[in-house]
């Protein structure tokens, strides 16, 4: 039991390559870590988006951090199902945003029965600019420097921002 | 779109010094960031079982279609590159191209892993000749101007997301994640390209025009999205893929809400200045459109009669686009770096 727990502890720590103030824990991707009758270790780890580069590092960096550990046979499977969201990223990881300047996301959008619905326009809700507090501020762009972020600005630092959005 | 920036840099290795980052990055068990090099499987560790009662055959062509769809599509878009208006639309069409290309790969990867040939993703996306391919034309066809771009994603997009949402309740539990993820990602496609249309089409006399044309020149391919395939139809039936024909209401809603709060006229209504055979070629209405309809407007050299890109009978354009696509990995087979 003990060196399970470790196991999980040694693979929830390690930082997420674009966002590196997030651990993988932080960021909820990491959804398993089994020890085998062997003596391995098998990790599962599911992918924020379907083409996040980061995917093949992070596979990389899990390994290379447990066989560090002491654990000599490692495998990292990736679990598709259920679907990453933005509601694994606990408080801790919200909080680390927030202080990496990066506005956190709300809650991912629940959704109804029937067609997924368009939406026009910018988002009716506000964010709150991470350097400054102030509510005044919009949305720039609905895709920023990695999958996973929009851009914003805001309106009384003027200070650009990105935003983890809700998905 | 690689992540490949230094903050990547595994830590120091205790062996030594690097002579430069890509030995860095080349370090470990696991060399990446290259073709054909360290690109594990997409699928590593997923359960690949074909579901009971499911013709294997039938499901790697059916995952072709769906993985060259989104291949071909994020082709195009990667084209934008270094080219596009603005840098935001510039970073918002590589994110796409992007995340088309992981739908790609995971959906290249499943069809190379059931049909028994044991081809990976790149064998698939790189070696395979024109005739091979089974995506829709409407990814396939030359870019225009950027009105034209967001015409064809409008469309693509929306329809993919019909299909994606009906196929998150596959039997098939790889193409039924890869389209739960994939709703997610395509929704965001959509209504960028939708926001662009009303931005567009509601803006200038200038833009409105060039929309209009943007849409004028995809709508002749939209019959072909909603024409299944055999055996999209077969695999429907038995509960494994989505019928492209269900999925036309649910699409014309959304154009007609899209083209709505932009103001434009329907692609497929007559232009009072058009010319005989000119301008929005009046195919495909909004209401059903008859049989003989459905078949594309311009059969490219050498197709069959009637044939789709879902036969493999595709425009000339695929010529050129696979000849780029497909160059580095053929002059240089197997290479590493």
């Amino acid at each position: 039991m003990r060196r399970r727990a470790s196991a999980w502890e040694v693979a929830r720590e390690v930082p997420d390559p674009e966002l590196p103030m997030l651990t993988l824990g932080d960021l909820g991707i990491l959804r398993h870590v089994e020890e085998t009758v062997t003596g391995g270790v098998i990790v599962a780890i599911t992918p924020t988006y379907s083409g996040c580069p980061a995917l093949e590092a992070i596979r990389d960096d899990v390994g290379t951090a447990l066989r560090a550990a002491g654990y000599a046979d490692v495998e990292v499977r990736t679990l598709l199902s259920p679907p990453w969201t933005t509601d694994w990223i606990g408080e801790t990881g919200r909080r680390k945003l927030a202080e990496a300047g990066i506005a956190p996301p709300g809650a991912a959008p629940a959704r109804a029965a029937g067609p997924v619905p368009l939406t026009l326009g910018p988002p009716r809700r506000r964010l709150r600019c991470p350097r400054c507090g102030s509510d005044a501020t919009e949305e720039l762009s609905r895709f920023g420097s990695t999958a996973c972020k929009s851009l914003w600005r805001c309106g009384d630092c003027r200070e650009p921002f990105e935003h983890v959005k809700e998905i | 779109m690689s992540a490949a920036g230094t903050d990547h840099l595994p830590p120091a290795s205790p062996e030594g010094q690097h002579g430069n980052a890509y030995e860095a990055l080349n370090e470990g068990d696991d060399p990446r960031w290259a073709y054909g090099t360290g690109f594990a499987d997409p699928l590593a560790g997923v359960d690949t079982a074909v579901p009971e009662g499911v013709d294997a055959a039938e499901l790697a062509a059916y995952c072709l279609m769906l993985g060259d769809d989104a291949l071909i599509m994020s082709h195009r878009l990667q084209e934008w590159c270094a080219r596009a208006p603005e840098l935001e639309e510039e970073v918002a069409l590589a994110n796409i191209a992007l995340d088309l290309l992981g739908q790609a790969r995971l959906l290249l990867a499943r069809a190379g892993a059931v049909d028994g040939s044991g081809r990976d993703e790149d064998t698939l996306a790189f070696q395979r000749d024109p005739g091979e391919f089974r995506n829709v034309r409407l990814a396939e066809v030359p870019n225009g101007d950027f009105a034209h771009t967001t015409a064809r994603l409008l469309v693509f997009a929306t329809w993919r997301l019909a299909l994606l949402d009906r196929l998150a309740a596959s039997r098939d539990p790889v193409l039924a994640a890869v389209a739960a993820k994939g709703v997610k990602e395509v929704a965001y496609h959509r209504d960028y390209a939708a926001g662009w249309v009303v931005r567009l089409g509601d803006g200038t006399a200038y833009s409105r025009e060039r929309m209009a044309e943007g849409l004028a020149a995809v709508w002749p391919l939209v019959p072909e999205l909603f024409t299944p395939h055999p055996a999209e139809r077969r695999l429907a039936r038995a509960g494994v893929a989505a019928d492209p024909a269900a999925a036309r209401e649910e699409f014309d809603a959304t154009l007609a809400q899209v083209l709505t709060a932009a103001t434009l006229p329907h692609p497929a209504a007559p232009r009072r200045d058009d010319a005989p055979g000119g301008g929005a070629p009046g195919l495909d209405g909004p209401s059903t459109p008859s049989p003989d309809l459905r078949k594309p407007s311009a059969p490219g050299p050498g197709s069959q009669e009637g044939a789709l890109g879902r036969d493999g009978a595709h425009t000339p354009a695929l010529d050129g686009l696979l000849a780029e696509l497909q160059s580095v990995a053929r002059a240089h087979p197997g290479a590493r770096w």
